[in-house]
């Protein structure tokens, strides 16, 4: 008896807080799902930049709500449906290992709009975004071409997902370019955010004759790796790690989600929030290329300028072929542009990088 | 594959650096379970250590100091645990795991002004002539001070419970606390010593990593680290020396599956990055097939009215 009465009461419960939303409370509430700390530097800080940015451009009419270190899987699915009860209007999730979570807790929540970042699955509440990151890759893997002298160039890969093997892919092409003898040594860390395995991982390339490291992990530590080495040289990952600058750091790719964090939250106050698709780059400033410091030479910062402004422009793409597979079979033909179909799905390396791609 | 990228070497000293914080941690976390006392907090110990270490020594401008500081702090959490235990007589695996918890929330709130901060660098101890020894002095005679503290640690925890009184007292109160404290030892009182024991060096471990081995500060660093400790201590059986053994080789694992990967070998790289972890347990497990067992009152609660 008990227990059908306080069942009912809970059943009331949420039926009050559902309709809350149904009919517009005061505040509309934002809620952030962040894989690592908001103090980390990198990838969850720039995340959370845009949820402060949020709540300036928008004043009294949101409330956000955050929680941090949000392991991926079940975890993230109870932080998600804990965020929807509260009576959150709106969900960014913002790492790839969300996708399934965020796609169950949304079937469960059909009036909570949701937003995963850097993936690929949608439905009628779930809009995906990302920012094209390899663009500001090529960048890098021209100023790493160009200033390597080992030809050795560390790079330390997360977890094996498309938009990381393109981010190695796009550094790779370029750094071959305007170096052909240059080599890439890979490591898979398995992790977004683990400072100490982050700094071993820089430390073995860095042992194995690497001069420049590229990272795809959330810390800065990489950076302070580099920095005790001396002359090894690294780039900004996701957010602008400054205090690195002018050397190790010597140019970075920031992460800009404060526009599109403020439009996507108007939408849903306004009403007109609808799912789609983002994917945006260094032309609309999603993608921004840090301050490109000294320690490079200013005739390879020229050219990397030229080639941000033309990427910005659209006069270029990154992968432009003619292009092959890493077995050799042909990718794009002379001139041909990759179509967005295959970078979102990418699974393959391209002709020149050594080593297998855990599958 | 190049595996001629890799300088043994340089992949033995740096071992040695990666396993020291599980070293010190999980000796400690030993000597808190001889004691009888099971304190899942590893981990939010080494964070509030990591953080207090990382701030004095940037105030002070002295690693050294730095690391006193860590293993203060580390005490100082863990004597909240050992209130809760000990004094409140709560639920160890409950109170161990609040107090993770309640040290990854308070290293965040105190860090919150050290981030992108360099600390001071500790320097190797200086051997003289002795680092020049071809091979062996780059292994032995070219690390920091803590390093060398790690393994003293280990071998003067391995004396004390083997050799002295006082480590028969200690297993006596892990071992049956209704016993001891019927033989006239303050029970409570040694198992906060000991709790306290533990929290320094989880907190020197946390420092190691922070000062250290990264070296900076960066919210949650730690990453699992205490729970390795905590594991490693189970699967050493309670000893010291295995403790040693588990934690250079799984640092040691650790580190060579980074060389491997960097080096292009071609065996998937999902089993090197979970060799560490296999190889470990297995190593210690068929070590650990002699009759050695847990402290008989392990994670019991003790009250002198019962």
């Amino acid at each position: 008896m008990k227990l059908t009465t306080f069942l009912a009461g809970a059943a009331v419960a949420l039926g009050l807080a559902t309709g809350a939303v149904a009919d517009g409370h005061e505040k509309t509430k934002v809620g952030f799902v962040y894989v690592g700390p908001i103090g980390d530097g990198g990838w969850t800080y720039e995340h959370n930049k845009g949820r402060l940015a949020v709540e300036e451009a928008l004043g009294d009419k949101v409330e956000t709500v955050y929680v941090e270190n949000v392991a991926e899987g079940p975890d993230a699915e109870r932080v998600m449906t804990q965020m929807a009860l509260d009576g959150a209007d709106l969900i960014f999730t913002t790492s790839f290992g969300y996708m399934d979570a965020t796609i169950n807790v949304a079937q469960k929540f059909p009036n909570v709009k949701f937003e995963h970042a850097t993936g690929y699955k949608r439905a009628e509440n779930v809009s995906t975004y990302s920012a094209r990151f390899y663009e500001g890759r090529a960048i890098q893997g021209h100023i790493a071409g160009k200033m390597t002298e080992s030809n050795i160039i560390g790079y330390i890969a997360s977890y094996p997902i498309p938009e990381v093997i393109r981010g190695i892919n796009s550094a790779y092409i370029h750094a071959a370019k305007v170096n052909p003898d240059v080599e890439f040594k890979i490591i898979w860390v398995y992790t977004w955010f683990d400072p100490a395995k982050e700094a071993d991982a820089a430390k073995a390339l860095i042992e194995q004759g690497a001069d420049v490291v590229l990272q795809h992990t959330d810390s800065t530590a990489p950076q302070a790796a580099a920095q005790e080495a001396g002359n090894v040289m690294t780039f900004g990952q996701a957010s602008d790690m400054a205090q690195y600058a002018p050397f190790p750091r010597v140019s970075s790719i920031i992460d800009d989600w404060a526009p599109y964090y403020i439009a996507r939250t108007q939408a849903v106050i306004d009403g007109t929030w609808e799912s789609m698709d983002t994917w945006d780059g260094i032309g609309p400033g999603m993608v921004a290329i840090g301050e490109i410091s000294d320690a490079v030479p200013a005739d390879v910062k020229e050219e990397a300028l030229a080639m941000k402004a033309a990427i910005a422009d659209g006069s270029y793409h990154p992968f432009t072929g003619p292009l092959k597979k890493q077995d050799g079979s042909d990718w794009l033909a002379d001139g041909e542009v990759a179509d967005d179909g295959t970078l979102a799905g990418m699974n393959f390396y391209v002709e020149g990088i050594t080593g297998e791609i855990p599958q | 594959m190049d595996l001629g990228a890799i300088n043994p070497i340089l992949l033995i000293a740096a071992l040695m650096s990666a396993a020291t914080p599980i070293l010190l941690a999980a000796t400690g976390e030993l000597v808190v379970e001889r004691s009888g006392v099971l304190n899942l907090g590893v981990e939010g110990m080494m964070i509030v250590g990591a953080i207090c270490g990382f701030a004095i020594a940037v105030e002070t401008g002295s690693p050294m100091i730095g690391f006193v500081a860590a293993a203060v702090g580390g005490a100082a959490l863990s004597l909240l645990f050992a209130l809760l235990t000990q004094v409140a007589l709560a639920n160890q695996v409950a109170s161990g795991l609040a107090l993770t918890l309640f040290g990854l929330g308070l290293s965040a709130l105190l860090g919150q002004s050290y981030v992108g901060v360099k600390p001071p660098r500790m320097g190797d101890v200086d051997f003289g002539l002795l680092a020049d020894i071809p091979v062996l002095g780059p292994i032995l005679f070219s690390h920091d001070p803590v390093l060398y503290i790690g393994v003293l640690l280990v071998a003067a925890v391995w004396a004390t419970l083997k050799l002295t009184r006082l480590g028969l007292i200690l297993r006596a109160v892990g071992e049956n606390h209704d016993a001891a404290h019927a033989l006239g030892y303050k029970v409570v009182r040694i198992r906060t010593l000991a709790i306290m024991f533990g929290g320094a060096l989880a907190g020197m471990g946390g420092a190691y990593i922070s000062l250290i081995r990264v070296p900076q500060w960066t919210e949650g660093m730690t990453a699992g680290v205490g729970w390795i400790a905590l594991a490693l201590v189970v699967f050493a059986s309670w000893k010291p020396w295995r403790v040693l053994l588990g934690a250079y080789l799984f640092g040691g694992i650790t580190q060579l599956q980074l060389n491997l990967q960097g080096a292009g070998v071609a065996i998937p790289v999902e089993y090197l990055a979970m060799s560490p972890y296999i190889i470990t347990i297995v190593v210690l497990v068929i070590l650990s097939a002699d009759r050695s067992a847990a402290p008989g009152s392990l994670g019991r609660t003790f009250h002198a009215s019962n």
